[in-house]
């Protein structure tokens, strides 16, 4: 969707990754927004977007592995938790420079990620599904058993990011690490859609006979799918490692795996934008319900006990009502409603 | 005499009880625009199977241009330079015309993620300029200039069979196997496809083996026509010979008949 009078004139503009120079200009311009709100905003909301960075960039991998590759996965936060305990790993024990060792425990988690792609790529839905599930599992046990990697139940000490002298220690400097992090693993997946390898993993989830046929080993770009979305998963755990500053083997289990789900489901399978939108929304629905429940316990409705108790699981709620909720009404995810939303007001008020 | 381009040595095909295919054998010259058909269950989207990969015949070989490729995976012959459309549409129904088109290239392409990742620095994007002005080419060529940036799962029928030739040609295949190309299309868009095929064949230099059910065309456009029935050879030849056929006659008996003769 163009706006009238935006014609390309070179096949480098019409293979840029933005669909328009406007939406170009603008994530631009978010992006410098963002950078200037560690002058403006307090703690709580700087907690929240980095929040948002570090499992964005992990629900952007799980996108790659099911919205465009068409796999699924159960075991994602396990790729999550061991990419920030691989990291805490190379640091503490190597004295590798942290950051040098989140890209590294990124390349790590990867590679887990391809010995336990091996066997899934034979296999499809609902036994690919279990298998990931295994996964989940094993890795989790990992965790509890492997004392050398993990610090066993006393979990791992993870140093802040520091670059020569210079400590990424407080909330205000870390973001700027979360930022350019998320740009930069966004920018990748962006580019990488638009070449050969991101081609063949959606003509994988197409049509994969045709896939076939036009060259594309099956297998490989299965297998290859698992592997970056580790990576992904293994940096963006990382970086929240380096945040808490700790990394406690609980946490990484099952339910985190389904909120990555419900991240890109809500955000849009197969949209990149879509997975931080998505991440957002999931974030920030606790935050919003927090404040709701507070509200209302607040009122003289509150009060009364069978709310009180109602209120309180209604929060627990919210995150399988929103995923409910979106599967029915907007299976699109929140990326095609923004796509709607701005073809609308592009032509508004000849919107029709 | 020269090395055939395709060859097909006493190629047998069986799913369980049915004979698909039985002991078939031909060759196809090249630069020829071979024609194989045959009554509905033939054996003959088999054959083409057999040769694309997708199937691996239950006995005989396949020979490409005398190397014997019948081991080789789909993935792997499709770089030794055989393309393919299908009998059913199976474009990516979610990706745009262009990369579509596009991942016809993968093999052309050098490019992997590491470099595809970082765009700009690697050399990809270079590569992804050049190979899109060649694309852009075979886009000229199929006319369909004007929805290379349409999703293609939105287009009709006649388009996503012209979309599914660019794809195909966009692999550079010394040998181009199409499944039905005119299957469902009206008069005017079969004359289209025919005249693209020809095109392909006469002036890209692609050899093409071709199922079709429209004798008008068959017997028009065909330089050799093979025709199989319950997955055997019945005959063999040039055109004219293959619609006088007797053991041709028979199997198209009936209501095939005119269609045979071309005056359907
Ligand atoms: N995967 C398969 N499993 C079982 N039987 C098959 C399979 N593929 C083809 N056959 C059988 O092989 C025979 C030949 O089928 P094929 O599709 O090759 O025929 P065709 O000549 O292409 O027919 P049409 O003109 O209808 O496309 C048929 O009897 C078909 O049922
Ligand atoms: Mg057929």
């Amino acid at each position: 969707m163009h706006p009238c009078g935006d014609f390309r004139t070179s096949y480098r503009a019409d293979m840029t990754i933005f669909p328009t120079r406007a939406s170009a200009y603008a994530c631009v311009a978010g992006v410098l927004l963002l950078a200037a709100v560690p002058l403006v905003f307090d703690i709580y909301v700087l907690t929240l977007l980095i929040q948002i960075g570090y499992y964005g960039v992990a629900a952007l991998g799980l996108n790659i592995l099911v919205g465009f590759t068409g796999q699924i996965s159960l075991g994602h936060s396990a790729f999550f938790g061991f990419g920030a305990f691989a990291s805490a790993w190379l640091n503490n024990r190597f004295g590798i420079p942290v950051l040098l060792a989140i890209p590294l425990a990124g390349l790590m988690t990867a590679a887990v990620g391809v010995l336990f792609g091996v066997p899934a790529a034979r296999i499809k839905g609902l036994y690919l599904a279990i298998a990931t599930l295994a996964s989940q599992f094993i890795l989790q046990d990992f965790f509890a058993r492997a004392d050398w990697f993990t610090g066993g139940s006393a979990g791992a000490a993870a140093a802040p990011v520091a670059v020569g002298g210079f400590a990424f220690d407080t909330d205000q400097r870390y973001f700027y690490v979360v930022l350019v992090a998320v740009v930069a693993m966004y920018l990748g997946a962006a580019n990488l859609l638009r070449t050969r390898d991101g081609r063949a993993l959606v003509a994988v989830r197409d049509h994969y006979l045709s896939a076939e046929i036009m060259g594309i080993n099956l297998t490989r770009y299965r297998i290859l799918s698992f592997g970056i979305s580790s990576f992904y998963a293994g940096v963006g755990g990382a970086l929240f490692g380096h945040y808490l500053g700790f990394v406690s083997i609980e946490g990484f289990d099952i339910l985190l795996s389904i909120q990555f789900l419900g991240m890109i489901i809500i955000g849009g399978l197969g949209s990149i934008m879509g997975s931080i939108m998505g991440t957002a929304f999931l974030v920030l629905l606790p935050e919003v319900m927090e404040t709701a429940v507070k509200a209302l316990a607040a009122s003289g409705l509150g009060q009364m006990q069978a709310v009180a108790d109602g209120i309180v699981y209604f929060k627990e709620m919210a995150i399988g009502l929103a995923i409910i909720l979106f599967l029915i009404f907007e299976p699109d995810g929140l990326a095609h409603r923004w796509r709607q939303t701005k073809a609308y007001w592009k032509l508004y008020p000849f919107s029709y | 005499m020269a090395t055939p381009l395709l060859a097909g040595r006493g190629i047998s095909l069986s799913f369980g009880g049915i004979n698909a295919l039985d002991g078939v054998a031909f060759a196809v010259e090249k630069g020829e625009l071979f024609s194989i058909i045959g009554p509905n269950g033939a054996g003959k989207t088999s054959l083409l199977n057999c040769i694309s990969g997708r199937y691996r015949p239950t006995r005989g070989a396949v020979l490409l241009d005398g190397q014997d490729i019948t081991r080789r995976t789909t993935n792997q012959r499709a770089g030794l330079g055989i393309g393919r459309t299908f009998q059913n549409l199976a474009l990516f129904g979610h990706m745009t015309v262009l990369d579509n088109i596009m991942v016809g290239r993968h093999h052309q392409l050098s490019h992997g993620f590491l470099t595809g990742m970082i765009y700009w620095i690697g050399g990809a994007e270079r590569e992804e300029q050049t190979h899109r002005r060649e694309v852009e080419e075979i886009i000229d060529f199929l006319e369909i200039q004007h929805i290379r940036g349409e999703i293609a799962g939105t287009l009709p029928y006649g388009l996503r069979k012209r979309v599914e030739l660019a794809r195909a040609v966009a692999l550079k295949p010394r040998l181009l196997l199409l499944d039905e190309p005119m299957a469902g299309m009206n008069l005017e868009e079969k004359e289209d496809m025919a005249r693209y095929i020809i095109d392909l064949n006469e002036e890209w230099g692609i050899t093409v083996v071709m199922i079709e059910h429209d004798m008008g065309v068959v017997m028009d456009i065909s330089h050799r026509v093979m025709v199989l029935d319950f997955g055997k050879k019945i005959a063999e030849g040039i055109p004219e010979d293959v619609q006088r056929h007797p053991d041709v006659r028979r199997a198209y008996l009936g209501a095939d008949e005119a269609a045979l003769l071309g005056t359907a």
